[in-house]
């Protein structure tokens, strides 16, 4: 791997590590009232997305969406304003964690309806394909999403017409406190039942970085050449309780051999004890984009902090538009 | 004492416990939480088969649990926000509703949808939706809406031993309110329940505004005006025959809802109140709801948009022609706008 790429990766993974953790840890000041999902130990799969993707690419994601707005290149002052509920942030407080939105970099909004954006995400790639250009459509997914009727509709439609669009799955095994046991049956895997579309199928380690880079480069590639959709299913574990900054082993709905096991690799450390033996990053690297981050983050927080609540007038706008909004190119 | 969420669990409990055909289903219903504490320890006690998990699939599993009512079964099937059941608006206005009707008679849907009401903590536009409107104006389908946790058992079981589909709607929060009453009986549908005399105004609300609604009269009373505060408690079938009588008796009429203005409850209501009890009517008939707009994620935004206890008082006082003090409700109120109490501190 190149020292480019390596910087890029870890880059990515850590900032957004150091993002959650932050938010986890400034929770309970009872400043970010939201409902708020976190993806510290899932960073891999969107920082290799990120580094794939350009920002005339598009991509929507669901209620766990702060790493993929991120890797996507979202504002990250705009962002964590949001959860502050201010008027800078990306949605001006109106949606807080979960519906985050960033067009100027192609992040087209996540919302907080398991499966809602997926048609969304399958509309905007007909809308691509209508202006023929070689852009793709990233949606972001979890794997109770699979259980959703518009995701099987989407999928359909996106076969049928061609689409260029990746359906990105994080498996974490869990919805909420529910594994994936008692929802689906184990007879196939996710990405077994999709490939029965006559889609492209792949799967993966979604905690090794540099492998899901591969998979997501080589599937994007052919996406954009005309192949038509794919599907991409990344195992992953999620650290925190599944709404809100803590930590809630402690009520036994994961096996602890599991959790064990996820424990030990852990994305970050996987990715940079291999590129610091092979010479691809150095510590130095690794300190240098860490501090870069941290105060970036910092400054982040400082700047939802200094911001303006909205003007209470502001609750009652943005019901019905006045005009035709700005639409893309 | 038991909490409203006690009291649900326990009449889910109760209806397992005698009626083998009772079955109880939904996102999280077996999991640590318990569904706001309301199943807890439910599927121990009833095993697998009766209460279950289910996939993340609203609408295929409300039509599940259509047939499985058309094969001789109960179910009960719960939806940790209303925002969620939207995905089965399909089974449960063409088929639950209609499956009675469209086949002359021949059978019944005996299903419950529990569906809690989310407010405050930033629950945002798509986590807080209050449309009982949309299930009471489909016919075929009845909506129950407790207030008191003492109501709460009675209502629900009413509701699940019910021949027709009945949409059961818990406001998240009440769920932790509490009662040293609890009916074993269940309580019948379509009747609402004075829970305050007087002759000054008719005050009809549901879930939880009558929360709100009973500190507003209980300080009015204080000031000597005296309301008939009626809790609805269903809100289809509607119990015309109460809501009347006091109308005729106090000649004002002011209704509470926590959903949106246009085309709601308190609408129709008033509708329903020009065309029966015009002559007896000494003010225009009023209504305080949520407005025109979603709920916001700010707690910048949320400050004014629900109905409290000082805006019911004055509306009152306006209503009355007479100057009212909300300053015991005013100096009353402990924790912020956006939490239930301080008990609370998200993320949910
Ligand atoms: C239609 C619908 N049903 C239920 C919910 C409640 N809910 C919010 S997140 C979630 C879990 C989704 O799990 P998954 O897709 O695996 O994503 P993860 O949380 O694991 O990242 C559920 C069930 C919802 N938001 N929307
Ligand atoms: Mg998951």
């Amino acid at each position: 791997m190149t020292p480019e790429l390596a910087k890029t990766l870890s880059h990515g993974m850590r900032r957004i590590r150091t993002v959650e953790e932050t938010i986890a840890e400034r929770y309970s000041d009872q400043e970010m009232r939201c409902p708020t999902h976190l993806s510290s130990g899932q960073e891999a799969v969107s920082a290799a997305i990120g580094a794939v993707l350009r920002p005339s690419d598009l991509a929507v994601s669901g209620h766990r969406a702060h790493a993929h707005y991120l890797a996507k290149g979202g504002d990250l002052n705009a962002m964590i304003a949001e959860i502050y509920g201010k008027v800078t942030g990306c949605a001006r407080g109106k949606g807080g964690s979960m519906h985050l939105v960033d067009e100027a970099v192609g992040f087209m909004g996540s919302t907080a309806i398991v499966g809602g954006t997926v048609p969304v995400g399958v509309g905007l790639a007909y809308s691509l394909m209508l202006n023929e250009t070689d852009d793709i459509v990233c949606i972001f997914l979890g794997d109770a999403v699979v259980e959703t009727g518009v995701f099987h509709e989407s999928l359909n439609f996106a076969t049928l017409k061609n689409l260029p669009v990746l359906f990105l799955c994080e498996n974490n095994f869990y919805s909420v406190y529910s594994p994936l046991s008692v929802r689906q049956s184990h007879m196939r895997q996710i990405h077994e039942k999709v490939s029965g579309f006559g889609i492209t199928t792949e799967d993966g380690d979604g905690n090794d970085v540099a492998a899901v880079h591969e998979i997501v480069s080589r599937t994007v590639a052919g996406i954009r050449d005309g192949n038509g959709p794919a599907f991409l299913e990344f195992s992953t574990f999620r650290w925190r309780e599944h709404c809100g900054p803590n930590y809630d082993d402690d009520l036994g709905y994961r096996p602890d051999q599991f959790i064990e096991d996820w424990n030990a690799r852990e994305p970050i450390g996987l990715f940079e004890s291999q590129a610091l033996a092979e010479g691809s990053l150095t510590q130095d690297d690794i300190d240098a984009l860490q501090s870069g981050i941290e105060d970036e983050v910092k400054a982040a927080f400082e700047f939802a902090k200094a911001s303006d609540f909205p003007p209470a007038s502001e609750a009652s706008e943005h019901v019905l538009a006045a005009s035709m909004m700005g639409s893309l190119k | 004492m038991q909490s409203f969420a006690n009291e649900i669990r326990d009449g889910l409990d109760q209806a397992l416990a005698e009626d083998p055909t009772v079955l109880v289903f939904g996102l999280g219903v077996p999991d640590p939480k318990g569904v706001f504490g309301t199943t807890l320890n439910l599927q121990e006690k009833y095993g697998e088969k009766r209460v279950f998990d289910m996939p993340t699939s609203e609408n295929a599993m409300t039509g599940i649990a259509i047939g499985a009512a058309l094969g001789g079964f109960k179910p009960v099937l719960t939806h940790q926000r209303l925002d969620f059941a939207l995905l089965s608006m399909d089974q449960l206005v063409n088929n639950a509703a209609k499956w009675h009707f469209m086949f002359g008679g021949q059978r019944n849907v005996p299903i419950t949808i529990r569906m809690i009401l989310g407010r405050g903590w930033g629950q945002g536009p798509t986590h807080s939706q209050n449309l009982q409107s949309w299930f009471a104006h489909i016919p075929g389908l009845k909506v129950v809406m407790p207030a008191l946790a003492s109501d709460a058992k009675g209502l629900l079981l009413s509701s699940i031993y019910d021949p027709n589909p009945v949409i059961f709607l818990e406001h998240r929060w009440l769920h932790n309110a509490q009662t040293d009453v609890t009916t074993v009986e269940p309580i019948p549908l379509g009747k609402a329940k004075l829970l305050r005399e007087g002759d000054a105004v008719t005050i009809l609300s549901v879930s939880y505004m009558t929360i709100e609604a009973l500190h507003a009269v209980d300080v009015l009373q204080q000031q000597g005006i005296n309301c008939d505060l009626i809790d609805l408690r269903t809100v289809a079938p509607m119990d015309w025959p109460t809501i009347e009588q006091s109308v005729k008796k106090t000649g004002r009429l002011l209704v509470l809802d926590t959903g949106f203005k246009s085309f709601g409850i308190a609408g129709e209501i008033m509708a329903h109140v020009t065309e029966t009890c015009w002559s007896s009517l000494k003010h225009p008939p009023a209504r305080l709801t949520a407005p025109d707009y979603s709920e916001s994620t700010s707690p910048a935004l949320t400050k004014d948009y629900h109905v409290r206890a000082e805006h019911i008082a004055s509306k009152i006082g306006e209503m009355m022609e007479t100057s009212v003090s909300v300053e015991p409700i005013l100096s009353q109120r402990g924790p912020a706008h956006d939490v239930p109490g301080n008990w609370f501190t998200g993320p949910f």
